[in-house]
């Protein structure tokens, strides 16, 4: 019951409202835009497009209740909802060409205050007469303020171990660890065919570390030149490298392999990303590319049972270059 | 009479914001009505569309690099070893009811978004638009440009199929090779060597949907204020359209249905492209692991001035005996888009120098009426161009079968080259644009001359003298 009372007491006070205060007749003001032609075929163009934009977002609910990943859903759903956007944009066109009226009006581009600058400028003055000693003040403020923003900023270091970059020049390989593939499944030295690669990794050791995955390959043990001190690098022309890039970190992931040696450039790793071209008969040297650096060479050995593994640490530095890459020894 | 429906509403908002008067002043704040004058407006919309449609991608994205093994509907996958984050992108395209559609959205609007900023830069630079009052909005709008660059490209990160990967990973190559701080700047953001530690994908993830966003929100907002603040600029189209006066289509009504119609038109081409034409199916690409690539990689557009930068550069690392002073990807990957960037900041106040005119500028040039700026502009913009044509060069090997080498030798001259040719030709071009329009002139003027004077002598000859 309560609630009826309040509802007539609403409807009539509404109503009351409405009429207690008695229109005055008052004089139509002068038009502000100009006045325009009714334009019913427009207004009757921007119905139908209206129209089309209702039925185009409702088959957008249709298709999305019908849909499935594997047919034709994804492009219904994009004619649908986008084709009820165009409707209405053209709608809109409509509205703006024909139905709204075009002004062309004047306005001025703001000006310039001398005299407010002026002011400003006097007020900050003013407001410090008192002050006497103001560089010491404005000195001992900036300390402050400097010193504080300093304090705020210092906890940014804890996001990595800024300091400590010997993080990145670890590598997994020490001698005796031997080499698996992406199974993990140890790679014999027969394994490790002329012609082909193979990507390599050290065992139990993340895959996913940058000083970690390796491009095996095997040539013609005769025609290496390898740099001084790696001639036993190589058992029967087996050799492994870094596969990562040393100009920018992307995985060495191409092997040329001319079909026509006759003609073609001999056998070289590039990286795909910017073309940096290795050779690996001369210990990973850059034939091509923008790289600044050999592909780090990892030192080989045969065991007893025919396993590869690691005879050392590698060359150089894994991964892109950097601030004194060349200089610090790889960890043994 | 009834009463106005407009009036309460109105008065209410009055009664408690006093904002009447700035109301009526807003609604008939002009535009010149120029189509060039939308570039900036396209950029705004797709925005949106970058807002909206990433909203509902957030609603499914897992931003975690931890392993699992993808059993999905998508059989060709199935069994692979792959991130959350990964897998979560397969499912929002392949699973989710239209998640396709949003996602490939999101990746339109955001190339479309780049793409706009940069016609609306090009149309900003070559009507001079940038001099005084408005070098602020310039100096803004070049960061929202780079700003939306970093943006997009940890868009497309954190997504971490193959391609996502190969360019996370030049990313951190060109990261290291910032002399001095480098390596502990990366270690900084990355939190680990390459592939970095789970933090990294967090960090991106609040970055690229919170930070960034807010920070382009900010930019776009003081954007737009200062314009306000000091109007558009207008062509001399008539003699009324003056440094002092503005002429244009007031916002209301005039402006607003364009306006409404532009975004309209924006999103329902960005859904119909999301709908209809692929891009980046990552589940063709699988994971990403750092001992994966491909050949023929290729970035998002925006970014293809790096690459190609990074690939013209010749081999060499600056060194001093066996200290790395400069690795090489500084020179492509950070100077570079730094000399572009700086380039650009500098424009405005360097026009200022050259030319010693330090007047207040509301009409805008047209290309020929500035020589010298307009051929720099196309000379500076075809050696960029040149750079991130090359960034194609393995694509263009494909197609046409170019030789990259030869392609590289060629271009290595190219992008000096033909800029400087560039300048001069346009230069001259816009020299005799100007020369015709005085030609022109003086005809008319001859030729309105001898009308007048033969309507002078007109009524002499009839009087048969």
């Amino acid at each position: 019951m309560k609630l009826w009372q309040w509802l007539f007491a609403l409807i009539v006070g509404r109503i009351l409202r409405r009429r207690s205060p008695p229109e005055e007749p008052r004089q139509k003001p002068e038009r502000i835009v100009p006045v325009g032609s009714p334009q019913r075929r427009a207004e009757n163009l921007v119905l139908v497009f209206l129209g089309l934009a209702v039925v185009f977002a409702l088959g957008f609910i249709v298709v999305y209740g019908q849909f499935s990943p594997r047919g034709m859903s994804n492009s219904l759903l994009g004619i649908t909802l986008g084709g009820s956007l165009l409707w209405i944009a053209l709608a809109l066109t409509v509205v703006a060409k024909r139905l709204v009226v075009t002004e062309e009006l004047e306005d001025d581009y703001p000006e310039q205050h001398p005299e407010k600058q002026r002011e400003v400028v006097q007020i900050v003055h003013e407001s410090g007469s008192r002050i006497t000693r103001k560089r010491l003040l404005v000195g001992a403020g900036a300390a402050a303020g400097g010193t504080l923003g300093l304090a705020a900023l210092t906890p940014v270091l804890s996001l990595g171990p800024v300091w400590d970059t010997d993080a990145l020049d670890e590598t997994p390989w020490r001698r005796g660890v031997r080499l698996v593939d992406d199974e993990g499944t140890p790679l014999r030295a027969d394994d490790i065919q002329h012609q082909s690669f193979y990507t390599a990794f050290a065992e139990g050791a993340d895959k996913e570390l940058l000083g970690n995955s390796l491009v095996v390959i095997r040539l013609d043990p005769d025609k290496l030149h390898l740099p001084h001190g790696r001639s036993d690098w190589a058992p029967y022309g087996i050799m492994a490298y870094s596969k990562i890039c040393t100009h920018a970190g992307c995985a060495v992931a191409l092997y040329r392999n001319p079909k026509f040696p006759a003609v073609q450039p001999s056998p070289a790793l590039v990286c795909p990303c910017h073309y940096s071209t290795f050779d690996p008969f001369t210990g990973g040297q850059v034939v091509y590319g923008p790289a600044g650096r050999p592909l780090p060479q990892l030192p080989l050995m045969i065991d007893d049972e025919g396993y590869l593994r690691a005879a050392g640490n590698f060359s150089a530095r894994v991964g892109p270059s950097w601030w004194n890459v060349r200089e610090r020894p790889t960890n043994a | 009479m009834n009463r106005d429906p407009l009036a309460d509403p109105v008065r209410f908002i009055d009664e408690r914001t006093a904002a009447a008067p700035q109301m009526r002043k807003f609604m008939r704040y002009l535009f010149p009505d120029h189509w060039s004058f939308l570039l900036g407006e396209v950029a705004l919309y797709a925005f949106l569309v970058l807002i909206a449609t990433g909203i509902y991608l957030a609603l499914f994205f897992d931003p975690s690099t931890a392993k699992t093994v993808y059993h999905g509907s998508y059989t060709p996958l199935d069994g692979v070893r792959m991130s959350n984050a990964f897998k979560s992108v397969v499912d929002i395209s392949l699973t989710y009811k239209a998640g396709l559609l949003m996602r490939q959205t999101h990746h339109w609007a955001a190339d479309v978004f780049v793409a706009a900023i940069l016609m609306h830069l090009m149309r900003v630079f070559f009507t001079g638009a940038f001099r005084k009052p408005r070098e602020l909005t310039w100096i803004v709008g070049l960061i929202l440009l780079f700003t939306a660059l970093l943006e997009g490209y940890m868009g497309y990160s954190l997504v971490d199929d193959l391609l996502s990967g190969m360019g996370l990973a030049i990313g951190y190559g060109v990261g290291l090779s910032i002399p001095v701080i480098g390596g502990p700047v990366i270690q900084a953001l990355f939190g680990a060597p390459f592939p970095g530690s789970p933090h990294l994908w967090s960090r991106m993830y609040i970055a690229h949907v919170l930070l960034v966003p807010l920070l382009l929100l900010a930019l776009i907002g003081v954007h737009l204020l200062l314009v306000m603040a000091r109007h558009h600029t207008q062509f001399r189209e008539s003699p009324r359209h003056t440094q002092k006066r503005i002429i244009g289509v007031p916002l209301f009504p005039g402006q607003v249905p364009r306006s409404l119609a532009l975004m309209l038109f924006v999103a329902g081409l960005l859904f119909l492209l999301g709908g209809l034409i692929q891009i980046n199916p990552i589940w063709q690409w699988g994971p990403y692991e750092p001992w994966l690539g491909t050949n023929g990689a290729q970035p998002d557009w925006y970014l293809g001035w790096l690459i190609g930068a990074l690939r013209l550069m010749p081999g060499f690392d600056v060194t001093i005996g066996h200290y790395t002073l400069i690795p090489n990807p500084f020179w492509g990957g950070v100077l570079f888009p730094l000399v572009v960037l700086g380039v650009l900041l500098a424009v405005p106040f360097a026009e200022r120098r050259l030319t010693g005119d330090r007047g207040v500028h509301n009409l805008a040039d047209r290309p020929r009426d500035a020589p010298g700026r307009t051929a720099f502009g196309v000379a500076f913009l075809s050696w960029v161009f040149l750079i991130f044509a090359f960034g194609a060069a393995d694509r263009i090997f494909v197609l046409w079968g170019l030789s990259y080498n030869v392609q590289l030798f060629v271009f290595r001259i190219a992008i000096w080259v033909i800029p400087a040719i560039l300048y001069v030709v346009t230069r001259r071009w816009c020299r005799a644009l100007q020369v015709a329009e005085e030609v022109e002139a003086i005809q008319e003027s001859a030729e309105e001359d001898i009308r007048s004077r033969a309507k002078a002598r007109a009524p002499t000859a009839a009087g048969g003298r």
